[in-house]
């Protein structure tokens, strides 16, 4: 659904003149989710404001459905499909009430009143947020504002959402929260997303990882695979998922576990049939 | 806490004047303004007193809230009323000091324009009161579209104002915590004269003013992202319609002003 054909972006102040994404060939598919990892400075959140022209690739293409984002006259059409969750809640709620901000999207669009209000509903009930409608924003959660964010987007009705390290600013059970509703908008509406983080525990839950490293992509593949190397994670900086480390420590002292541990369940199930097999439990 | 400021004084309520249409109670606030204005009498201006006890009893707004909004007022109720007091040197003189003489003309203009004032700000009150201040705005948006032929940016105003109504609660609390950050700096926020004081806020206002341009970026960034293209082409979720109440009110509104104008007429006129 979104194609970068040897995709770099360099930003205009920028004095070294060094390109902040650099000739990334990739794709997005539709229905899938995507997460794209990277440590700070590696050019994720550069990378995903390519995907529905907020930045227009200063060499090569992006592609949304074939429509190419440097085409002034499609912008609107792209933003349509690919909609996008900014890192601070705060900044993206433009309404002193709830309803009222998952209504702007649709508003903008032009739909008719009726259809806003039956789209609005829908959209809060699909993030758990209807309780909170007649809610003001700055009295909510930071979790709470980032799913009003979420809703003001499926609103919207976008083919893709764009998450760039929406999780970044909000606590560890807000964060929780965000997560569960993105993987219930990919699982049930089938919404594709794109997931910038630097967490790695939200980038195994993915059906695809993409590694970011100054620039330019250092891996891209099923998370068991790109997490299986440990050495080439050090070297671009990033950290095994937690549930991932504590098996790899437990493998280095001797238990006996699989490779492709990622989450804490599995490495409970693991760590459950290694005591079995030694005999503990 | 600074989590439970509320904009504006909005009273929840569910009241006659809670539920009329915005237009329709800024149109009748408007009026009742000017009309009071007009008044040239105690029975015309009786009838406009009238009218706002009867508001306030169709708003059902305590007693107490309002006398909150009024407190304010006391120092310039006082300083009108005692002026105008002094100030008629015509009519039957009923008292005199040196250079100072009150007579009934005098007592009849300050009561006059005590009662004026009051009624003028209940009423205003009252509007703030059983209107939330997204209603206001939308309300005022729309009364304002006509102007959209003279090419004023009606739409892009209201959203101006919108926006700022959003975002006080939030640098608010951003304030809250530049504060803080900079007390635990051993920044001195509270002692010292006045200029000492005004030279201790800077440290405060600099980093609000490059954290409001940062959300100002961001935020045209999130606008832009949900197609937001200006006023032209959008549609509104919450549709104003004029009900039979908002017909009833403007037609005692039409009264009011129909009753004024005849107690003027037909009464002498105090000033």
């Amino acid at each position: 659904m979104i194609q970068l054909k040897n995709v770099s972006y360099t930003y205009e102040n920028d004095e070294q003149n060094s390109p902040a994404v650099c000739d990334v060939t990739m794709d997005v598919r539709r229905g899938e989710f995507l997460a794209v990892l990277g440590h700070n400075g590696s050019g994720k959140s550069t990378l995903a404001k390519l995907f529905n022209a907020i930045l227009i690739p200063t060499k090569g293409q992006v592609l949304v459905d074939g429509m190419d984002t440097a085409d002034e006259d499609k912008v609107w059409e792209i933003r349509r499909k690919v909609g996008m969750v900014f890192q601070n809640p705060d900044n993206q709620i433009v309404a002193t009430i709830v309803e009222d901000d998952v209504a702007f999207g649709p508003e903008n669009l032009g739909v008719p009143p009726k259809e806003i209000r039956a789209r609005v509903d829908e959209a809060l009930k699909a993030v758990g947020m209807y309780a909170y409608r007649h809610q003001e924003p700055h009295k909510l959660s930071g979790g709470q504002k980032q799913r009003v964010a979420v809703a003001g987007i499926i609103a919207m009705r976008t083919d893709c959402i764009v998450f760039d390290e929406s999780t970044a600013m909000i606590d560890p059970q807000g964060r929780r929260e965000v997560m569960d509703t993105i993987l219930r908008l990919n699982r049930e509406l089938g919404i594709t997303v794109v997931l910038i983080t630097h967490f790695m525990e939200e980038a195994v839950q993915a059906d695809r990882v993409i590694v970011m490293d100054s620039g330019r992509i250092a891996a891209a593949g099923k998370p068991e695979t790109v997490f299986a190397d440990e050495a080439f994670l050090e070297r671009t900086g990033l950290e095994l998922p937690p549930a991932a480390k504590l098996a790899s420590m437990l493998r280095k002292s001797g238990v006996d576990l699989p490779k492709n541990i990622l989450t804490p369940e599995s490495c409970a199930q693991a760590l459950l049939a290694a005591a079995q097999k030694a005999g503990v439990v | 806490m600074i989590r439970d400021i509320t904009i504006g004084q909005y009273l929840p309520g569910k009241s006659f004047l809670h539920k009329m249409d915005p237009r329709a109670k800024i149109l009748w606030t408007l009026a009742y303004v000017i009309v009071i204005f007009l008044c040239k009498n105690f029975w015309s201006l009786g009838l406009m007193v009238v009218a706002a006890v009867g508001m306030l009893l169709l708003s059902r707004v305590p007693l107490r809230m309002m006398w909150k909004s009024l407190k304010p007022l006391v120092p310039i109720l006082l300083f009108t009323g005692v002026l105008n007091l002094f100030y008629s040197k015509t009519g039957t003189v009923l008292w005199t000091w040196k250079f100072l003489t009150i007579t009934d003309r005098g007592v009849y203009t300050g009561a006059f324009m005590v009662i004026r004032i009051l009624s003028l700000v209940s009423v205003s009150a009252l509007l703030t009161y059983t209107t939330t201040p997204t209603a206001l705005t939308d309300g005022i948006e729309r009364l304002l579209s006509p102007l959209k032929i003279f090419k004023i940016p009606v739409q892009s105003l209201a959203m101006m104002m919108t926006l700022a109504l959003r975002f006080i609660p939030t640098l608010i609390e951003e304030i809250d915590r530049i504060m803080s950050a900079q007390k635990a700096r051993g920044a001195d926020l509270e002692s010292g004269g006045f200029l000492k004081r005004a030279k201790a806020l800077l440290p405060i206002l600099i980093p609000l003013f490059v954290s409001a341009f940062r959300r100002a970026y961001d935020l045209a960034f999130a606008m832009e992202c949900r197609c937001y293209q200006g006023g032209d082409g959008r549609t509104r979720m919450k549709q104003m319609k004029l009900g039979a109440r908002d017909f009833v009110g403007l037609a005692l509104l039409a009264l009011l002003i129909a009753g004024v104008i005849l107690l003027n007429r037909f009464f002498v006129p105090l000033l």
